[in-house]
């Protein structure tokens, strides 16, 4: 399967999405450059990785949502196509309006870097196929920007259609306040899209597919990805 | 001419670091401050004779200056003086 991980001027997640992803048996991953207009018909599905795009300027991912190649992210993903955005590529998702909501300043106001745990609050979403409900991920989180915020009655949508798919938990499943690192509404830490096939999540799973990494939790996003598309349940190159 | 956007987080959205200038400044001797809402404030020189000027960059500033899910913007000085 051949995923395509994009590269902004600022990414630094690329190199982490790629290796990633060409660990996991059955994955080629190939760049693509933001400069690029080509289809991306060709992938299988698409990466939006972490990083500073453009700097972090006016707003993380407002500048990055004008590349040239987002147009062609944006047809693949109203297209059905499975599209990832992790961190700074779910800021770049909310911005461009594939997901619903925004990234804001951390509630602390300090940069957070830490090892947690996510819970999977969807157990067939496209990006959490292999989990039962209640799943614990341990992932790595690692922004300043990660305060999820959206209004009351879209926050109401994303729950009533069961589009919130991960969210910050205690070492044993409860989502509370002490759990939540950066003020996300409702301990959000990831969310897809209407249709399922766009998520965005703060937390990398691309740094959590080797246990001495500390986890190889990761993986399993990664896997119930290409579970989804091997299924024929989006769609694929 | 010169045009001003001021941008601002809306009532809703969480202003951590308003909070912290406000609590500065209640502990700097102005305890009757009650909230501080920080946001940006961007300085643009443009072509007053450009075409279509007001409706162009109202659009801009929905789609690049601001984000209209957590953030207000108002233009100042539109077509006033130079």
């Amino acid at each position: 399967m051949k995923f395509a991980v994009i590269q902004f001027p600022g990414s630094n997640c690329d190199q982490d999405c790629l290796a990633a992803l060409n660990g996991i048996a059955g994955v080629g991953a190939e760049y693509v450059w933001h400069k690029e207009t080509m289809s991306l018909a060709g992938f299988d599905a698409i990466v939006l990785p972490g990083g500073f795009s453009y700097g972090d300027y006016l707003r993380c991912g407002a500048i990055a949502r004008f590349s040239p190649i987002m147009p062609s992210v944006v047809n693949e993903a109203q297209a059905g196509k499975l599209v990832i955005g992790i961190c700074n590529g779910f800021q770049i998702l909310c911005e461009i309006g594939l997901l619903p909501g925004a990234l804001v300043r951390n509630r602390s106001l300090h940069f957070v870097c830490e090892m947690l745990t996510t819970r999977v609050e969807v157990a067939d979403s496209f990006f959490t196929h292999g989990c039962a409900q209640g799943t614990l991920l341990r992932l790595p989180i690692a922004h300043g920007e990660g305060c999820f915020f959206a209004d009351d009655k879209t926050l109401r949508g994303l729950n009533a259609r069961k589009q919130v798919i991960l969210r910050y938990v205690t070492a044993d499943g409860r989502a509370e306040p002490s759990a939540n690192p950066n003020g996300s509404i409702e301990n959000i830490a990831g969310i897809c899209n209407r249709e399922g096939n766009v998520f965005g999540l703060m937390p990398h799973p691309d740094r959590a597919c080797e246990l001495r990494l500390g986890s190889a939790d990761g993986t399993t996003i990664f896997q119930s990805m290409m579970q989804t598309i091997a299924s024929g349940r989006a769609r694929a190159a | 001419m010169k045009l001003k956007v001021v941008v601002t987080p809306k009532a809703a959205v969480l202003d951590p670091q308003g909070a912290a200038v406000r609590d500065a400044m209640q502990h700097l001797g102005m305890p009757e401050v009650s909230s501080v809402r920080i946001g940006k404030y961007l300085e643009i020189e443009v072509d007053e004779n450009a075409a279509d000027l007001e409706a162009r960059l109202h659009g801009l500033c929905r789609d690049l200056l601001s984000n209209p899910v957590i953030e207000d913007y108002e233009v100042q000085n539109l077509g006033a003086g130079k």
